[in-house]
């Protein structure tokens, strides 16, 4: 079988407990995403979900365990690697325009001020940043303008791979709606491979073409990769008509709220973590047989 | 409302200016009764007359405050007024008599409001007069003293801004130079003035050499604080751009922490300018510190209040200048 595009392999992450011991917060942690693939991370608070995050994006350093992204270990960060942080983190003394030029400046040197203006705005204009907004300060602007920007200057870099930590997080629900379409709409355009991180199961729905599921830390592990069987383009209101949508949403919800928990706190026992691949499709009907059964764990497809 | 504001806060200052000025008027108004004349008895008067003393003569000194027994002396040389005044005055003739320009007003010896404005009119008009190395305008002394204050502070700046970059980014030379800071930093910095005097000899460069060095401090440790607590989201930022150290230290800590750097730089030329007068107090020779120490050697208090008022007006200016600074650099997170 041939490596992903970006290959976790066997991470382990501990941490001091404070009392002299070691916290493992996960452990042997493998998985891949394809290229192109819009991958998200379903998990409980404390799971390691940002600490995965970290280490893919190059911030952190792992206490075993390699990322390989296009065969390549990864070691620090890299304009390769964008990042979109939870709390914006724009630079609030510059302004909308001057914080995306301020990325693109960084990954494409030579190019002259009116490329990278140019290039920005053009960016900008796809999150709907148009006119003069782009001129104010981030502290001019709503934080779901922020969150825009911050997204603009992620994609205007154009890197290999996009890190999205729960980019919505801190929004309102009307405000989410309308930045995840803007998000699919730059993320169609772009053919970019995203790894994001959220806690909104219907974000999740909505955006992903996979979503990793995570158990309760500590000793978290990746224990299923569900495919997202809903054909694209997707919509917030068409999705919930598509007949996949509630069962798979039923098979997220009832895993957090409890096989999450049943199956935390197992330690490795040797082997490596990979996730199991769950693929719920009620359109097809050779895996109709599959499906009828209630509870969700049966409804698991055969893993690859 | 805000105009409103401002326009009544002009008007209370203004009414405090004013009364602060008409009660230092009024206690130190003096009535202008010309000389202080010496009144003569009959008996005395006669005396004089006696001695072949003009009388008009006799009028005109008792006038001008001379007593009895200088006029008894005056009379006993022989001479009349016209004839003292080509000698030369009667003080030049050893008798002692009261100064018609410096008699002590009965009232208080300090400056009215009246001759300090006078005296500051004087000094605004002719600030650069050069008369003597004592007798200079007090343009030039503060120019002087502003030179001082000028280099030892951009020196100060030009040690204190990349070493509290070092210090705020390395937590090892934080650690390894915070016992220096802590010891050197609460020494006074005139009781570096002995050590400066005795290693660097001239005055001039010790004076220059205690601004450098109580500039030093707050711009060191405020700049390290600020470089220290960049917010890491920032930091991290340019840590994804692949920035090298140089271009994160100049494209996002220093404009993150410019607001906390030019916090310490106002901090510095406050206290740079308070310590270049005391200095030069000590040292001597030039510069406005200097002119109040000799305007009061002087008893001159008029124009050293002048020089007091100046030393004022120029701090106000130069913090004015570093508060402009500040909003320029200032952002909102």
């Amino acid at each position: 079988m041939a490596k992903p595009f970006l290959s976790i392999e066997q991470l382990t992450q501990e941490f001091p407990d404070g009392a002299g011991g070691t916290l493992t917060v996960f452990e042997k942690a493998t998985f891949g995403v394809e290229k192109g693939e819009f991958v998200c991370i379903l998990g409980h608070s404390g799971c390691g979900k940002s600490t995965i995050m970290n280490i893919l994006a190059g911030l952190a350093e792992p206490t075993s365990g390699v990322v390989k992204m296009d065969g390549y270990e990864v070691s620090g960060p890299s304009l390769d690697r964008g990042v979109v942080f939870q709390n914006y983190s724009l630079l609030p003394w510059l302004s909308a325009l001057k914080n995306v030029t301020f990325g693109v400046r960084a990954r494409y040197r030579d190019w002259s001020r009116a490329q990278v203006e140019e290039h920005a705005r053009r960016y900008l204009a796809m999150v709907g940043l148009e006119g003069d907004v782009v001129h104010r300060k981030p502290a001019q602007l709503s934080g779901g303008m922020r969150q825009r920007v911050s997204i603009a200057r992620a994609f205007a870099n154009q890197p290999k791979l996009l890190l999205l930590d729960e980019p919505f997080g801190a929004l309102d629900a009307l405000t989410r709606g309308t930045i995840q379409e803007e998000l699919i709409k730059v993320w169609s355009q772009t053919e970019q491979t995203v790894f994001m991180i959220t806690h909104d199961i219907d974000e999740a729905i909505l955006l992903a073409d996979r979503i990793l599921l995570m158990t309760n830390g500590p000793l978290a592990r990746v224990a299923e990769s569900v495919e997202i069987t809903v054909p694209r383009p997707r919509n917030r209101t068409e999705i919930v008509e598509h007949p996949n949508y509630y069962a798979i949403r039923n098979h997220l919800v009832q895993f957090l709220g409890q096989r999450s928990k049943e199956l935390a706190g197992q330690p490795a026992d040797g082997t490596e973590h990979s996730p199991e691949t769950v693929r719920i499709d009620k359109t097809e009907p050779s895996s109709q047989d599959d499906a009828e059964p209630a509870p969700a764990p049966t409804l698991r497809a055969v893993g690859d | 409302m805000i105009r409103n504001l401002d326009a009544r806060s002009a008007l209370l200052s203004l009414v405090i200016l004013f009364s602060c000025l008409f009660v230092w008027h009024v206690t130190t108004y003096v009535p202008d009764a010309g000389p202080v004349g010496v009144v003569l008895t009959q008996e005395q008067q006669d005396t004089l007359l006696g001695k072949n003393m003009a009388a008009e003569d006799i009028e005109y000194y008792a006038s001008q405050g001379v007593e009895f027994p200088q006029l008894d002396q005056i009379a006993g040389l022989g001479l009349s007024r016209d004839m003292i005044d080509m000698a030369g005055g009667i003080r030049a003739l050893g008798i002692s008599v009261p100064d018609e320009n410096s008699a002590p007003a009965p009232g208080s010896l300090f400056p009215s409001p009246g001759q300090i404005g006078t005296e500051l009119w004087a000094t605004i008009t002719d600030p650069f007069y050069v008369a003597g190395t004592n007798d200079m305008g007090y343009g030039i002394q503060l120019g002087y003293s502003l030179l001082r204050v000028v280099i030892g502070y951009a020196l100060a700046a030009a040690v204190a801004i990349p070493l509290g970059f070092l210090i705020g980014m390395s937590p090892l030379a934080y650690k390894a130079l915070d016992p220096f800071i802590q010891v050197l930093k609460p020494i006074s910095p005139l009781a570096w003035m002995p050590i400066a005097l005795f290693t660097i000899g001239d005055s001039e460069l010790s004076s220059i050499f205690v601004i450098f060095i109580c500039s030093l401090w707050p711009m060191l440790t405020n700049t390290a604080f600020g470089v220290a607590s960049v917010r890491r989201d920032w930091i991290n930022v340019a840590r994804t751009h692949e920035l090298g150290t140089l271009r994160t230290a100049l494209s996002v800590i220093l404009p993150a922490a410019a607001p906390t750097i030019i916090t310490g730089m106002r901090i510095s030329i406050g206290i740079a300018w308070l310590v270049i007068v005391a200095a030069e107090m000590l040292v001597g020779g030039t510069g406005i510190g200097y002119v109040v120490w000799n305007e009061w050697n002087g008893l001159r208090l008029d124009r050293m209040i002048v020089a007091i008022l100046l030393i004022g007006v120029m701090g106000m200016l130069l913090d004015a200048a570093f508060a402009r600074l500040q909003r320029a650099v200032s952002y909102v997170e």
